[in-house]
């Protein structure tokens, strides 16, 4: 029993990282039906950031925020740099150009940066708090106290606002939308610089717990991409629980089988569950008559 | 209202538009009637926007639009209701209507939605349910309501009657009329061109990218190139 439940808490943890990547995923497919395979490169931007302007001397809270902004920043110059030139091209092609611009951004980062791992202090401390005889770092709540934030902050931006509204509509129908006044480039720049931000944010929140280098972006951006693929691609709901169904699968295996069969099983779970539900577990069908 | 001059528009290097001149005066119902492949539609498209120009002068109430971005025009009153419904198929009903008043947040918005819904109350019924599920015709009617929640002075509208019944067509034709006593002014392509022609003050014919024809739309009507070449008669 206690052993479950230490295993819930490391795949909780792990689950709401792998969330937090699938609901930066989210945005991006939108506005665009474009899966953006740099995602995983905004975490590491995040980590990396904040960790070098704090070794810097900048105090830590200022340098998570400088490090979300400046990657917020490179989400929007890779809008603008890379994916709006290339108006019209098909959405494989987009894919495409974002998986290259994820191998750039790595080839900067170990420039720029080095090619060692990084940390920097826990927000609360390194105690870990003892809970019916498991134990679970202070951070790890911090971790999914930030993924359950984002998810219902996305929920509202895209159920209750007309701006969230503007991002469905420009994905569905990019012509109609400027035909009702609305701004499809600025759509686009917008969710790429709130992808980034959320990607930056899950560094930050993530590097006390897992440490940072050049090379955790592929990783990450894969496991996140097969967590929103279970959830349902394009859901917010579907990116939290399909991030944190992967999260636990793995620490399931892992610890009852062995951690050398983890990937492996979550992707069995995840190709049966497609296999029956195409769509994933909160994909929409989409209905369209004509 | 809206004065064209020598408008041209290619796709590729293949020309479509030739030159076009049309003009439509404030409170008019005009009519652009022709067979498939016209170029009707690119002429909807130049003046909303979404095709490019390559040569030519577009004017709207007094101010050239030919460089402006096509999410800019709704907002000095141009709006259309393009070709194959363009609705937000995912999205609902209500928020398809919402969203066609984009530019707006003021308390007229909810008015208008109501107005909508008095014009067609077939969308008031559906108004939660996703848009893509309704019917051609509902679909169709959705269109208009969604371009006159933008609160145009001129509505562009593309084909309103293609691949519907014929008690649906009279109905949205019949809509089109009413438009005309709110004050907006109606540019409507149609190859429904006895319809159209019917409830438009002028009209002019398209055929392979240049105007063959105009005139009020009673004298076209009675022209008999016209009735053997459009109307079937």
């Amino acid at each position: 029993m206690d052993a479950l439940l230490q295993f819930i808490f490391s795949g909780m943890t792990v689950g709401a990282v792998y969330a937090l990547v699938a609901l930066g995923f989210t945005i991006i497919y939108n506005a665009s039906d474009v899966v953006n395979f740099a995602q995983g490169e905004f975490v590491m931007l995040g980590g990396m950031i904040t960790v070098f302007t704090y070794m810097a001397g900048v105090p830590l809270p200022l340098a998570a925020v400088l490090a979300i902004v400046a990657t917020a920043a490179v989400g929007v110059a890779l809008n603008k740099l890379a994916i709006e030139p290339a108006r019209g091209a098909p959405v494989v092609s987009l894919i495409i150009i974002t998986i290259g611009a994820s191998i750039l951004i790595r080839g900067a980062a170990q420039l720029i940066f080095d090619k060692q791992l990084h940390r920097f202090p826990a927000f609360s401390g390194d105690a870990p708090l003892r809970v019916m005889g498991a134990t679970i770092l202070p951070q790890s709540l911090w971790v999914i106290g930030g993924a359950i934030l984002v998810f219902v902050g996305l929920w509202l931006f895209f159920t209750r606002t007309l701006t969230g509204k503007a991002v469905l509509a420009t994905a569905n129908n990019r012509v109609a939308a400027q035909l009702v006044g609305i701004n499809t480039n600025w759509v686009m720049t917008l969710s790429f610089g709130l992808s980034a931000a959320i990607g930056a944010f899950a560094g930050v929140l993530v590097t006390p717990i897992t440490l940072v280098s050049y090379d955790i972006g592929v990783g990450l951006a894969l496991k996140g991409f097969a967590g929103a693929m279970l959830g349902g691609m394009g859901n917010p709901k579907g990116a939290l629980v399909g991030g944190l169904l992967l999260g636990l699968l793995e620490a399931m295996t892992a610890g009852y089988l062995s951690s050398q069969y983890k990937d492996a099983v979550a992707f069995i779970v995840i190709l049966a569950v497609l296999f029956v539900m195409p769509h994933g577990l909160f994909g929409s069908k989409s209905v369209e008559r004509v | 209202m809206l004065t064209v001059e020598g408008l041209r528009s290619r796709y590729g290097r293949i020309e479509v538009l030739h030159g076009i001149d049309l003009q439509v005066n404030t409170g008019e119902i005009v009519t652009v009637v022709g067979a498939n492949g016209a170029g009707k539609t690119t002429l909807l498209r130049c003046l909303s926007g979404t095709q490019p120009a390559s040569d030519g002068r577009i004017t709207f109430r007094g101010e050239s639009i030919t460089a402006v971005p096509a999410h800019r025009r709704l907002k000095r009153g141009l709006a259309q209701s393009p070709e194959g419904r363009q609705i937000f198929t995912n999205l609902s009903v209500e928020e398809n209507l919402r969203l066609g008043a984009f530019l707006f947040k003021d308390e007229r918005v909810d008015q208008d939605m109501a107005e909508a819904f008095a014009m067609f109350p077939i969308l008031k019924e559906k108004r939660n349910l996703a848009a893509g599920g309704l019917s051609g015709g509902q679909q169709q009617m959705l269109a208009i309501a969604r371009a006159l929640m933008g609160r145009p002075s001129c509505l562009l509208l593309d084909e309103p009657s293609m691949g519907l019944a014929p008690l649906l067509v009279a109905q949205i034709f019949e809509v089109v009329t009413d438009l005309r006593g709110r004050g907006v002014t109606v540019l409507l392509v149609e190859q429904n061109a006895f319809g159209a022609l019917k409830i438009a003050d002028r009209g002019y014919v398209m055929e392979t990218g240049r105007i063959s024809m105009s005139g009020a739309a009673a004298e076209l009507i009675a022209d008999p190139r016209i009735r053997e070449a459009y109307l079937g008669l």
